[in-house]
């Protein structure tokens, strides 16, 4: 089949047999899950070679719809995972599918960490501002006032700017992109996946049935169209992650490097060292 | 290994004799954050493996290190993590996941004085149970509890093999003093010892389910990449890997995953005696305390006290029929420990009428001498 041939069919990548889903109607995971199909299709990765990791929560059960190696693991430890996988068999695509309280919360150190090693993983970090398989409880990504069911009365936290996190802590690419945008979010992902070292990607989805239903935020439509309205990729100031707020929200690809891939530069010095100590 | 090729014998640390053991077994992948008492280990690791073309690194802590060798054990390699205490009860979620998902791994715990920070450089014996029991929910593991440096190695060799044929999470658990002991180890130079490796599933018809067994309960093994495709998970699974809540589903998978480690029993249970045949009084001991225990006995059948030894090496599953054929008969059993009491619950539930079991512990940081074991012995022996 030739290039131009070739059409992404979605239902070449899903292990359909195990639907009906158990996404909510109108939550933004399921077209993120689409884009990242998406973007390994038009990247032409094998199945065979693919390997997604994820953590706990509603964007962690994505992975096992993939017709791919899935590995479902613990709240949370998804980059930890990931990074035995990826060092023991550095053939394989590894991808992480996590949330904004898997990978933020309770896995906010494995991600500084993963960013700092650099090693090729692309993670893709779904933030709808909520812990939503549990029931909707605030997370750090939470925006100002909003009710959940732990901040009956509002939230007054700060929230995490994860991009800024990423990238302060080394890692190799970073990107952002909103849903709605489909088209753009495959491209920030494919570029992800492209890129040699660690790439971190914040999907900014949205929870209509328990976040959405709890602040008044109308249909799913709605939200992501208050989100679009939020969206200005040339205003590189003062943006913060705060999706269904008057905010900026800045997205594409906000930062790169080329700091040495981690896998490569452990090689690098092991190859050093057996020149060196003659152990070769 | 070392630079040498053929089998030697070597003076060893027990921490170094564990990494040496793991990498004789075959062991390509290590993840750690450093502990007190256990982190010559990793130190070992760290100069060996990329010797070997393995791979060694030190994560951000101890869940890290967990997930991070269930990661590469998924990808094909052999891997381990050694900690102490407070690490161990960090890997306790993870070491949860490879029980429940099968996932061949081997987790050193080199014991520390708890609870909490405690004393970081003392021994101890008081993670029995958190060996046994400091995952939730009920799964099947390995404890392995060997009382001198070469049979750390040895034994070593022997948790990867029984990790790698039975798809469970092995725990090495020995004390400080046992990490910190220099002994002579013939290390092997790979002709002598046996390494037992996992099955590997072959083929990916369409019909292939991950976790479906034969009459050994151990499913095959999928390396990625080979065609398969197939889903791990921590959620209770059917024989095809996805998740489930059916009963009897549920029921099936967790009798299997118990089951095998009972019907693979004669392959898993070790264990010493010593002079238990016509025995009035026996000991039970093991690691360190069992070293002073057998000096306490011989000092006592000086004496003309019959007393003998039950050592268990594996600790759980713990070896039940040798030990009730044992004790059988037996007047008095002492239990040995460097804990406020945590073996001495399990070797009740196999008490005989008229067989009295005492306890003798330590909880000072120190290791029991032979000479506390000599005169609990007495005490029991004159008790009559
Ligand atoms: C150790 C542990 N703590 C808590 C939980 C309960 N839990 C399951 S999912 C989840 C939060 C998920 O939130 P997020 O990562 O944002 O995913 P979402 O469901 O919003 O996609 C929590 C706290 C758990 N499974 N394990
Ligand atoms: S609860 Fe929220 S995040 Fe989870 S599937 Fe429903 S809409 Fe999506
Ligand atoms: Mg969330």
């Amino acid at each position: 089949m030739s290039e131009a041939d070739k059409q992404f069919n979605i239902h070449d990548y899903l292990r359909e047999y195990l639907f009906p889903h158990f996404l909510c109607p109108g939550c933004g995971h399921g077209i993120a899950l689409r884009a990242l199909l998406w973007a390994i299709d038009e990247l032409d990765i094998d199945k065979d070679r693919l390997a997604f990791v994820s953590g706990i929560g509603c964007s962690g059960r994505l992975g096992a719809y993939i017709d791919a190696n899935t590995f479902h693991v613990t709240h949370g430890r998804p980059l930890a995972f990931a990074t035995g996988l990826k060092l023991a068999r550095p053939d394989l695509e590894v991808i992480v599918i996590t949330g904004d309280g898997d990978c933020l919360a309770i896995g906010g150190n494995h991600l500084i960490h993963a960013c700092r090693r650099n090693l090729n993983i692309t993670c893709m970090m779904l933030n709808n501002e909520v812990y939503g398989m549990t029931g909707g409880q605030v997370s750090p990504t939470t925006s100002d006032d909003r009710f959940t069911t732990t901040t009956p009365y509002g939230n007054h936290e700060p929230v995490f700017d994860a991009c800024a996190l990423a990238e302060a802590a080394g890692a190799g690419l970073v990107g952002r992109e909103i849903t709605l945008q489909t088209p753009s979010l495959k491209d920030v992902l494919k570029q992800g996946l492209a890129h040699p070292g660690f790439s971190f990607i914040e999907v900014m989805s949205d929870c209509t049935e328990v976040f959405g239903r709890k602040n008044d935020l109308g249909s799913s439509a709605e939200m992501v169209l208050t989100q679009k309205a939020s969206v200005r990729p040339d205003f590189l100031e003062n943006a913060v992650d705060q999706p269904f707020r008057p905010h900026q929200i800045k997205t594409g690809i906000l930062a790169s490097n080329d700091r040495p891939e981690y896998a490569e530069s452990y090689r690098n010095h092991i190859d050093a060292m057996k020149r060196d100590h003659g152990h070769a | 290994m070392p630079d040498s090729a053929p089998s030697e014998t070597v003076s060893l640390q027990g921490n170094h004799a564990c990494a040496l053991g793991a990498l004789a077994a075959g062991c390509r992948f290590f993840a750690g954050y450093p502990i007190t008492p256990s982190s010559e280990i990793a130190e070992r690791m760290s100069v060996e493996l990329p010797r070997v073309d393995g791979v060694f690194i030190q994560m951000e802590d101890e869940i890290a290190s967990m997930g991070a060798i269930l990661g590469a054990s998924m990808g094909g390699m052999k891997a381990m993590t050694a900690t102490s205490g407070p690490g161990f009860s960090l890997k306790q979620e993870n070491l949860g996941y490879a029980a429940g998902a099968e996932i061949p791994c081997v987790i050193a715990n080199v014991m520390r004085g708890g609870p909490s920070t405690g004393l970081p450089t003392r021994p101890a014996q008081a993670d029995v149970m958190q060996a046994r029991w400091g995952t939730h929910g009920d799964h099947p593991i390995v404890v392995i509890t060997p009382d001198s440096v070469p049979e750390i190695y040895m034994q070593t060799i022997r948790a990867f093999n029984l990790s790698e044929q039975l798809r469970v999470p092995v725990v090495m658990l020995y004390d400080e003093a046992l990490g910190h002991l220099i002994e002579q180890v013939r290390v092997s130079d790979g002709g002598d010892i046996e390494i037992a490796n996992r099955k590997w599933a072959a083929d990916p018809g369409p019909e292939f389910s991950p976790y479906a067994a034969g009459e050994d309960l151990i499913p095959e093994m999928v390396r990625p990449g080979d065609g398969f495709r197939t889903h791990t998970t921590g959620l209770t699974h059917a024989e095809n890997g996805f998740p489930t809540q059916d009963p009897d589903v549920v029921e099936q998978y967790m009798h299997r995953i118990l089951d095998k480690l009972e019907i693979h029993k004669g392959l898993i249970e070790s264990y010493e005696t010593i002079d238990t045949n016509d025995a009035d009084y026996l000991v039970v001991a093991f690691g360190i305390t069992a070293r002073a225990a057998r000096r306490a006995i011989k000092q006592a059948h000086e004496q003309g006290i019959r007393v003998g030894m039950f050592r268990p090496i594996t600790l759980w599953p713990f070896p039940v029929e040798a030990f009730e054929s044992i004790i059988d008969g037996k007047r008095g059993v002492l239990v040995a420990e460097m804990n406020a009491g945590q073996l001495i619950t399990e070797i009740e539930r196999y008490r005989p009428a008229e067989c009295r079991i005492e306890g003798l512990n330590r909880i000072d940081g120190e290791t029991i001498t032979p000479r506390q074991i000599l005169n609990r012995i007495q005490e029991l022996a004159d008790r009559e």
